[in-house]
Formats: structure tokens, C-alpha cells, sequence
């Protein structure tokens, strides 16, 4: 078990620096940095401007250089520019300074440092997620329970067909759905509107007006498919010996399903719901871009946006690492979850 | 012209019946669901005359209801629509105007199901999908959009006026707004205008064309690259395995967004770092049909020499000037020998749709090669003396069609929304297209004061990636009963 999670976190290290180098690669690419330089200095720039502003902050350096300093492992660049003045990547009295060194860089955009900027901006999406998850999980089990435990019946028929539709309708449909019909008085004439289609308030203060449709957008595209994860795994477990015995013993059918069904049947959907965090992220873009929520998808499209670059790599470090460590979790999860399953 | 309601006359007679049927087949849904936790089981009994009897009790007795008030409030809707194809222009509002512009679709559909129903026992797969009902809805839903798609892009039917033309004075205007006096088009805008006074129905409309032509074929190149990569990786396993199989994962941790906003920007395309990429990617279709026509018919020199070189000339052909874009890095081929020049932002999407969907493919077949490749036919191939690609491209893969088969319709879905994604946040095609997600993300931006320019596009995405889930979950049933 010990070596199995070793090298899984050896992979993983190995999948980070992949990715990172990529992102840094081609936020570094001629065209990318030359947009910073006229967004940060002036539109009208020269291209000899344009060059000697980026020589002056280091960006002209060669790529396994640059990303060396921002990993931490290469002294940061001292540079004397052409305008005389001497511009360094780290602070006085520092070489290195880089991801390594918890140095995470500065936010073009922000202006701030990238640490300060993930840290509250992944708070706000946490809180976020939070309640996604308080919502789609409970939901999404009792509807796949619902439907697995009598296969074939009209409420399982019932039941499926609603999950798929959920699966079918990605956050920026049943968003602008959402806010089209409980957010405005235009197709059903509220008294009073019951939710605010914009979730920028919620950030200081959330309550059950502003952060009820961001939150449900979310849940509603994970739920189905994770419903139908259940309903699979509890049809299969309905099948069971011990199911028959119980029966056969005159257990009552409510009873069979918690007492004897539902440990067992919730075994596969554990691994389903950390999968789905890496979906999630994408969903959270989307819905904070939507309902204008200053979280972390949110600094993800500013960030692209802009060729943000420290601020990208920081975003796309926080998002790789958890994606991967969902995976881990569910890999680990599963094997404790589930006695027949060893890892020699 | 008057504006047009929503169901004009008609809507006296059915709206009444259609909100009480939806009513009562919502509540007797519930009410079943709530049940089927208590109520006893329906069992069958049988008769002394040799009958058999469903015995429901409560339980049984809404599951019918149910069934009954779907279908009726299924026949209260085709009858808005049968309704407004046949009676005349104005008199059924906007739902039956809509109807009437989608004559042809009605007609090639009642068409193509008939004759499907009349043959289904000879069509194989394809003809049990209309054994059951979902696989049926789904099939109708998606072939909808797709004789839409055709009829409106190739014959110009459908839409009622120019996706692109903005007419004064119908800037956000409501559904169902006249024409200003004395213009001779359409008389109407059905669904209203949008933000730049233009038509929502049509944009609607020509939207489906865009969809159906970039997400089957973006998803058949995922496939190509998928299953040329995943055979090997599945049925050698070792070290390529193991290098294909951390490629592909390392390209699934990315936040999918995050690689659109690093792919489809304007100064990578400047880069010319998608066409390189269209370049890598679009070869594997040439290797497929080359490996897989070689490996069967190499014992046969005479017939397999002539077939390679058409239809890998053919194939370069395409392939050639495919890749080769006036305006790109990528520029060789003298315009007199290039077939096409495909617009560069579609390129530009297409290249990175293909590329996020087939890692995921590679993972799918890679897993059936690895469970397909202990099977008696393999080792009885390999006794043969067969060579390893005709194993992989002519024993295993056939035999892994019906899992392909229902994940191709499933991914030709997700295609749809990663395409809707990237029109979601202005990517790639031009803003004034009128693809379904970039229509979604004009609509959204003043979406509490106007309604309804973005919830068409939303709506028409919905029904055809419902469709295709549905019509996956037909397949799948119906080839799990073999």
C-alpha cells in the first residue's frame, strides 16, 4: 500500500511539472508576451518598445530558464535594462525564488501576489462547492437509490430518463434557464422575484436569495450521472443472496434497502463523486463566469484572459493538483471501502 | 401585421387540456415515486383459464395513470404542432407558425420512421432501436436537428429570414413582432430579435447546421486517433502502454477550459500551433484505413496495390488541403490543387474539440483491447499465423463495436457542449456566428431584462445532446438483450 501511494505521488509530481511546463510554454510563446507588453505598457508601443520591455523583465530569457527561476530551481534574473535601471526577480537577499521557495509570483492583472489572490479566490469557490456537494450528493444517492431498487419499475423508469436529461443539460443551459424563469418576472410574473440571477453578492454574504441558482446549476449537470452510478451499483446489489435471504426471512422491503442494501450499493458511487470534482471545476468556471461570482473559475477566464502569466501557472497549479488528488483519494478510498479489493 | 401570440386561437381550446394533463402527469409521478417505497411489489397471478393478471394494488394503478396522462400530454403537442401545419398562416400563433416552417423536417421524419419501422428486422442494431420507446424519442430528437441542419443549410428552407441581417427597429423585440410597414419578407419574427435586431428563430436555425457539421466529424477524428492509439497501447501493453496511457491522463488533468483559453486565443493561432496540431492529428485517419486495408488484403498484391493507392490518394488528397490554409503557417498547396479552405477559426475549434475528446477514447478502447485480447478468437487468429493489426483492426475491434457504438453517440453529446462551451465564452468562431453557444453568451449578457434571445439556442442545444443521451440508452439496452 505504502509503495503503491508512492508512486502514484511520483506520477503525480511527474503530471505537474508536465503541465505547468506546457501552460508555461505557451503563455511564453512571441505573440502571447508581446499582447502583455502593449496591455501593461501602451497599446501603441513599437515592436522595439515591445522588446526591450520584455528583455528588461526577463521574458526574453531562454524557456528552460524562465521556467528553472519560476520552479525555484535557477537563480531569479538580475537584469540592468536599456532604460538603466536594474530590475530583479526576487526580493533583496534572495537567489532563488521560485514555487519551491512558496514564492508564487505577481498577478499583472490583480496586481497582487498570486498567492494572496488563489488563496481568497479558492475560499470563495470552496464555499461554493461546499454546497454543491450538500445538495448533489444526498440528491443524486437518493434518486439513483430510488430507481435501483426496483429495476425496471415505473419509478425507475421515470427516475433514469430525469437523470439523463440532467446529464444532457450542461451549466450554461440550465443557468440561463434558471435565471430566464426564477430570477425575472418575464415568463412566470413572481410578486416577488424568489432569486437573484447574479451571485456577486455572495461572496461577503451569502444567503438563499443569491446563491441558491448558482449552486443548484451546478448540481443539477453532476447529479445525474452519479444517480445513474447508484442506480447501477443498487440493482446489482438488489440481486444479491443475501437480499433473497433477507426477503426470504420476511424483512420488510424498507428495511431490506437501508439495512442490508445501501452500505454495499454505495461502495462504486464513492469513487463516481471524486471523479467528478475535476467536472466540477469545469462547472465552476462556467457558472461563476455566468452569475458573475469572483471565485476561482472566475480569476481562471480573467487570468487567461489576459495572459496573466504567474497567476495562470498558480490557477493551473491549484486545479492539476486537484484533480490528482481526487483521483488518489478515490484509488485509496475504494481499496478501504471495499475489503475484496488488494493491492499487492 | 399584428404580433402574434404564442398559440393564437388555438390555444383557447388546447392550452386548458395541456395545462391540466402536465399537471396531473406531474403530480401522479410524484405520487408514484413516494410509493414505491411502501407499497408492495406488482406481482403477476395467474388465472385458472391460463391467463395471467398484473396485480398492482395502489401502486400499479398510478403507474398506468402515469402512462396514460404522458401520452396524452404527448398528444395534446403533436396536435399544436399537426394543428399548425395544416391550418392557415397566423391563426395558431407562434408554435404553429414555427410548425409550419418545419414541414419538410415533419415529413423526411414521418418518412425515414416508417420505413424504419416497416424493415427494422432486417436493419441489424439499428432496427431494434425502435423496439423501445427512449431509443425511439431519442432517435426522432436527434434526426430532427440533423434533416433541420440539412434542409436549412443546403436548401435554404426552415429559416424565415437571414441569420446575419439586422432589420431596424426589432432590436430585443418579443416573440411573434411584426414587420416594420411594407416589408415584403417573412412577415414575422417568430422568437423575437436579438440584442443586434436580428431574427432569433433563424439564427436558431442555421446554428444546427454549424453543430451537425463540426460534431459527428470532430467525433469520428477522436475516434480515429483513439483507436489507432488505444489498440496498440490495449494489446502490447509494456512500455507504450505505459507512455500513451500517462500522455493521454496528462492531457485529461487539464481543466478543459483552461487548454481552450491557451489553444484558441488569436495570437496562438498566430503561432500557427493549431495547424501543426490539425496537421499531427488529421493523419491518423490515413493511418487507420492504411494499416487496417493492408493488413487484410497484403496477401493479395493485385487487389490490395490499386485499392491503397486510390484511396490513400484520395484520402492525402483531402488531407493535404485539409491542413493547407491560405492565411496559416501551413500555405503549400497552389490554390488550383486546394479542394477547400476551411474557415480558420472552425479549424481552430475543430482541431481542439478533437483533441480534448480523444484521450478519453484512447482510455475507452485501450480498456477492450486489454479485455478482448485473452479471447479465444485472438489466440486462434494468432494460430493463424495472423499478423498483430489484422488481430487488433480485424478480430478485436469488431467485436468491441457495440460499447463504441453507444459512447459514440454519447461523445457526439459532449462534443455539443464543448462546442456550446466554447461559443459560452467567445472562442474561436467569429462573434457574429450563429452557433448555438455563441448566441447563448450574447443572450446571457442581458438576460435579466431580455429573456428570451439566449433560451432558444439553450433550449435547441438541450433537446439534441437529450437526444443522443437517449439514443445511447436505447442502443445500449437493445444490444445488452443479444
Amino acid at each position: 500500500m505504502g509503495l503503491f501511494i508512492l508512486r502514484r505521488v511520483g506520477v503525480m509530481l511527474l503530471t505537474a511539472l508536465c503541465l505547468t511546463f506546457i501552460v508555461f510554454w505557451l503563455t511564453n510563446l512571441y505573440p502571447n508576451l508581446e499582447k502583455l507588453a502593449k496591455t501593461q505598457g501602451n497599446f501603441r508601443m513599437s515592436d522595439e518598445a515591445v522588446t526591450s520591455y520584455l528583455t528588461n523583465r526577463g521574458y526574453q530569457q531562454a524557456l528552460p530558464v524562465k521556467y528553472g527561476q519560476w520552479l525555484g530551481v535557477l537563480p531569479g534574473y538580475v537584469i540592468e535594462g536599456s532604460d538603466g535601471e536594474v530590475r530583479s526577480r526576487c526580493e533583496e537577499g534572495k537567489t532563488f525564488c521560485g514555487v519551491i521557495q512558496g514564492d508564487w509570483g505577481f498577478s499583472t492583472v490583480f496586481k497582487d501576489n498570486v498567492s494572496t489572490i488563489v488563496s481568497t479566490r479558492l475560499g470563495a469557490t470552496g464555499k461554493l462547492m461546499f454546497w454543491v456537494m450538500m445538495v448533489m450528493v444526498p440528491g443524486a444517492l437518493l434518486i439513483g437509490v430510488l430507481a435501483g431498487m426496483r429495476e425496471g419499475s415505473g419509478t425507475d423508469r421515470t427516475l433514469s430518463t430525469a437523470s439523463i436529461v440532467s446529464t444532457a443539460t450542461p451549466e450554461y443551459v440550465s443557468g440561463v434557464i434558471l435565471i430566464a424563469v426564477l430570477g425575472t418576472k418575464v415568463i412566470i410574473d413572481w410578486d416577488t422575484i424568489p432569486f437573484k440571477g447574479s451571485a456577486t453578492s455572495a461572496i461577503d454574504d451569502a444567503n438563499f436569495e443569491n446563491f441558491f441558482l448558482p449552486v443548484i446549476t451546478i448540481a443539477l449537470y453532476g447529479m445525474g450521472y452519479i444517480a445513474r452510478m447508484t442506480r447501477a451499483s443498487m440493482t446489482e446489489v438488489m440481486t444479491a443472496q443475501y437480499i433473497r435471504t433477507a426477503r426470504l426471512k420476511g424483512v420488510s422491503f424498507p428495511k431490506i434497502v437501508i439495512r442490508h442494501a445501501l452500505r454495499n450499493a454505495l461502495i462504486a458511487p464513492f469513487t463516481v463523486i471524486m471523479l467528478q470534482f475535476p467536472w466540477l471545476l469545469n462547472g465552476v468556471v462556467i457558472v461563476e463566469t455566468l452569475f458573475n461570482y469572483k471565485g476561482f473559475g472566475w480569476t481562471l477566464v480573467e487570468a487567461a484572459r489576459n495572459n496573466d502569466i504567474e497567476l495562470l501557472l498558480g490557477v493551473s497549479i491549484v486545479s492539476v493538483f486537484v484533480v490528482l488528488v481526487t483521483q488518489l483519494i478515490s484509488d485509496i478510498g475504494y481499496v478501504f471501502l471495499n475489503p475484496r479489493i488488494r493491492i499487492s | 401585421m399584428e404580433a402574434l401570440t404564442w398559440t393564437g386561437s388555438l390555444g383557447n381550446i388546447l392550452n386548458p387540456m395541456l395545462s391540466i394533463g402536465a399537471a396531473v402527469f406531474a403530480v401522479s409521478v410524484i405520487i408514484q415515486i413516494v410509493l414505491s417505497f411502501f407499497a408492495p411489489a406488482m406481482t403477476l397471478q395467474s388465472n385458472a383459464d391460463g391467463t395471467l393478471m398484473k396485480r398492482g394494488g395502489a401502486l400499479g394503478m398510478f403507474e398506468t395513470m402515469t402512462k396514460v396522462f404522458f401520452f396524452a400530454t404527448l398528444a395534446i403537442c403533436v396536435l399544436y404542432l399537426v394543428c399548425g401545419v395544416v391550418m392557415p398562416y397566423g391563426s395558431t400563433g407562434i408554435v404553429g407558425a414555427m410548425a409550419k416552417q418545419f414541414t419538410p423536417v415533419w415529413i423526411a421524419l414521418i418518412l425515414t420512421f416508417v420505413t424504419s419501422i416497416t424493415f427494422k428486422r432486417r436493419l441489424g442494431l439499428y432496427g431494434k432501436l425502435f423496439d423501445s420507446i427512449i431509443g425511439m424519442i431519442g432517435f426522432g430528437l436527434v434526426m430532427f436537428w440533423i434533416f433541420t441542419a440539412i434542409f436549412a443549410g443546403l436548401f435554404d428552407m426552415i429559416a424565415t429570414h437571414d441569420p446575419v441581417q439586422q432589420i431596424s427597429g426589432l432590436k430585443n423585440k418579443l416573440p411573434g413582432v411584426p414587420m416594420p410597414e411594407g416589408d415584403e419578407r417573412f412577415p414575422h419574427y417568430l422568437l423575437g430579435g436579438d440584442n443586434l435586431a436580428r431574427d432569433i428563430f433563424s439564427r436558431m436555425v442555421y446554428g444546427s447546421t454549424i453543430v451537425i457539421a463540426i460534431a459527428p466529424l470532430a467525433t469520428i477524428f477522436a475516434f480515429m486517433v483513439g483507436i489507432t492509439l488505444g489498440l496498440p497501447a490495449g494489446f502490447y501493453g509494456g512500455r507504450l502502454d505505459t507512455i500513451l496511457s500517462f500522455l493521454a491522463n496528462l492531457i485529461l488533468a487539464f481543466p478543459v477550459i483552461l487548454l481552450f483559453y491557451l489553444l484558441v486565443t488569436p495570437e496562438i493561432v498566430a503561432t500557427g500551433i493549431p495547424s501543426y496540431m490539425a496537421a499531427f492529428l488529421f493523419v491518423f485517419p490515413i493511418v487507420f484505413f492504411a494499416v487496417s486495408l493492408n493488413s487484410r488484403f497484403y496477401t493479395q498484391p493485385s487487389k490490395r496495390n490499386p485499392m491503397l493507392i486510390v484511396i490513400l490518394g484520395a484520402l492525402t488528397w483531402l488531407y493535404l488541403s485539409m491542413i493547407s490554409q491560405s492565411g496559416t503557417v501551413l500555405n503549400f498547396l497552389p490554390p488550383a490543387a486546394d479542394l477547400f479552405d476551411v474557415d480558420g477559426g472552425i479549424l481552430v475549434v475543430f482541431v481542439s474539440v478533437v483533441f480534448v475528446n480523444s484521450p478519453t477514447v484512447f482510455r475507452i478502447v485501450r480498456g477492450l483491447a486489454l479485455d478482448l485480447r485473452t479471447r479465444d478468437y485472438v489466440a486462434a487468429a494468432q494460430t493463424r499465423g495472423e499478423g498483430a493489426w489484422y488481430i487488433m483492426l480485424w478480430e478485436i475491434l469488431p467485436n468491441a463495436r457495440g460499447p463504441l457504438i453507444v459512447d459514440f453517440c454519447l461523445r457526439i453529446g459532449y462534443t455539443t457542449i464543448l462546442l456550446g462551451t466554447l461559443g459560452f465564452f467567445g472562442l474561436g468562431l467569429p462573434p457574429e456566428s450563429p452557433d448555438w453557444g455563441s448566441t447563448i453568451n450574447e443572450g446571457r449578457k442581458l438576460l435579466l431584462i431580455y429573456v428570451h434571445p439566449p433560451l432558444p439556442p439553450a433550449i435547441a442545444l438541450l433537446s439534441l445532446v437529450l437526444g443522443l443521451n437517449l439514443l445511447a440508452d436505447g442502443l445500449r439496452e437493445e444490444s445488452l438483450k443479444d
